[in-house]
């Protein structure tokens, strides 16, 4: 499998299927059992000496890391610093960047994932959505080549959602390489090059968006696509059930003039 | 103290490390010194080592017989010498014995912190490029010390009244043996006794505070938002 520059991948697949696992192999979070991947040319986490592979020192493997960034499904934000902090620590400490110049870096960032209001904010004190807009800063600050995004808006509440995606599509229009492990159909739909598709540790089936989620080839593609349909459908039904709900307890509430029912 | 806690905090790592060596040495310290009353600890340091050795030097190794060969003076490769007998009244072996021993106590309570912090924690900073050394100092640990400062806060307050059992070296100018002392000398024992607790009271007490700001101050990002951040951000919210 080739992800080019430039290039927004979505990676689908029912839980168990490797997604994550894949994700993670390429920033070496997971060791390989087999295969090999290359970002910008470099193999990841190995040397290959004549054939045989050796494992890289720490240090090689955390200087490759340093190009490719990464969100996680639970934020991951380090608690005991502020958000300034956070999105300043791997520039300062990695990088060597000087301070000035990683704040001025950092806001910028917040400014473009819409928290220009909060550097001094802790990540307790934040919304879900806001904090997984600060783990996007965070990686972003790094100058990454590649940005994995490892179920992002899985771990949110519905109503968040919506703002890391526009975060996430503003990124991809920049030109941002990015794979992106998700179940938000709409996402994959409106702004994937490519969908992959994976069962059971392998790649099932891959192409365009209109293609994978609009026309499958495969069973298993198919029936996992069907499913995705009815959940989602069983939601929005969940939803508007709750909203005439409401509005039919708001009719059956007894009109009162003075509008307090204690009157 | 100091010297528990900072060798403590080495030897947890220790512990928790991928190599297997390391990890070896960690478990075989803390068996060790866990297993061995202080007060006997102390007697061996104090009485015991200096029957063995009456002088420790630290030099080239076969440094004395090579100088002998080459028929230069025994002590040219010898660069640092220890009078064990001098030493082992001095303060410095009961900081050395009582330290040596908490160390190992500290070491569990360290690695009970450390194993505390989310592993996503240490994947997010290994995710940004930062080495495993860097992301034990700037990440883990400082998450590890909102769980190891109250264990550690208990363990100071035990150390203070441990020496106590410095009289075992034995060092005259502790403070339990001072006080009960005078109080004989006197014949007023439990006056004596008396300013004993009074001082360990005081003693503990300051600690107890020393604690209280630590724990604060580890504590930041977690549970209630202190003053100060919630005035910036009622602040930072007034601008907009």
């Amino acid at each position: 499998m080739d992800v080019r520059a430039g290039e927004v991948v979505v990676l689908l697949g029912p839980s168990g299927s490797g997604k994550t696992t894949f994700l993670r192999c390429i920033n070496q979070l997971e060791t390989i059992d087999g295969g090999r991947i290359w970002v910008d040319g470099d193999l990841m986490g190995y040397d290959d000496r004549s054939g045989t592979l050796h494992r890289l020192r720490d240090k090689h493997i955390a200087a490759q890391r340093r190009d490719i960034g990464m969100c996680f499904q639970r934020f991951n934000l380090f608690p005991h610093k502020t958000v300034l902090e956070n999105v300043v620590e791997a520039p300062m400490q990695v990088k060597g960047v000087k301070k000035k110049e990683a704040t001025a870096k950092a806001l910028e960032l917040l400014e473009q994932v819409g928290l220009a209001d909060k550097p001094s904010a802790y990540p307790a004190q934040l919304s879900g959505g806001q904090q997984q807009r600060v783990a996007i800063a965070r990686a972003l600050a790094m100058d990454p080549k590649l940005m994995l995004f490892d179920e992002p808006t899985s771990a949110l509440d519905p109503e968040l959602v919506g703002e890391v995606l526009k975060v996430m599509r503003d990124l991809a229009k920049g030109g941002m390489t990015m794979i992106v492990v998700t179940h938000e159909m709409g996402f994959a739909r409106e702004v994937a090059d490519r969908v992959v598709f994976m069962d059971a540790g392998v790649v099932v089936e891959e192409g365009p968006p209109s293609e994978v989620i609009g026309n499958p080839k495969h069973a298993r593609t198919r029936a996992f696509l069907a499913r995705m349909r009815q959940e989602e459908q069983a939601h929005a039904e969940a939803v508007v059930a709750t909203v005439t709900g409401a509005a039919q307890a708001l009719a059956d509430a007894p009109t009162d003039p003075s509008g307090d029912p204690q009157a | 103290m100091v010297l528990g806690v900072g060798l403590g905090v080495v030897l947890a790592v220790m512990r928790l490390s991928d190599n297997p060596v390391l990890r070896g040495v960690a478990f075989v310290y803390t068996w060790f010194f866990r297993a061995i009353p202080r007060y006997v600890l102390l007697v061996l340091i104090g009485v015991g080592v200096g029957f063995l050795y009456s002088s420790l030097s630290i030099g080239l190794p076969f440094g004395e017989q090579l100088a002998r060969a080459i028929g230069i003076d025994p002590a040219t490769f010898t660069f640092f010498t220890l009078d064990w007998n001098a030493f082992s009244t001095t303060i410095w072996a009961g900081i050395l014995g009582l330290g040596l021993s908490e160390a190992a106590y500290m070491a569990e309570i360290a690695r009970a912190g450390i194993l505390s912090v989310d592993r996503g924690q240490a994947e997010a900073a290994q995710a940004l490029g930062m080495p495993p050394g860097k992301t034990m100092r700037r990440i883990v640990l400082p998450q590890a010390m909102r769980v190891i400062v109250p264990p550690t806060g208990n363990e100071t307050i035990a150390m203070v009244k441990d020496t106590s059992l410095l009289i075992a070296i034995p060092i005259i100018n502790e403070l339990f043996f001072q006080a009960y002392n005078f109080g004989q000398r006197g014949f007023k024992i439990l006056p004596g006794l008396v300013a004993a607790t009074l001082w360990y009271l005081i003693i503990c007490s300051i600690l107890m505070v020393g604690q209280s700001y630590l724990e604060r101050y580890f504590g930041r990002g977690f549970g209630p938002v202190p003053k100060k951040a919630k005035q910036e951000l009622t602040k930072i919210g007034a601008d907009h």
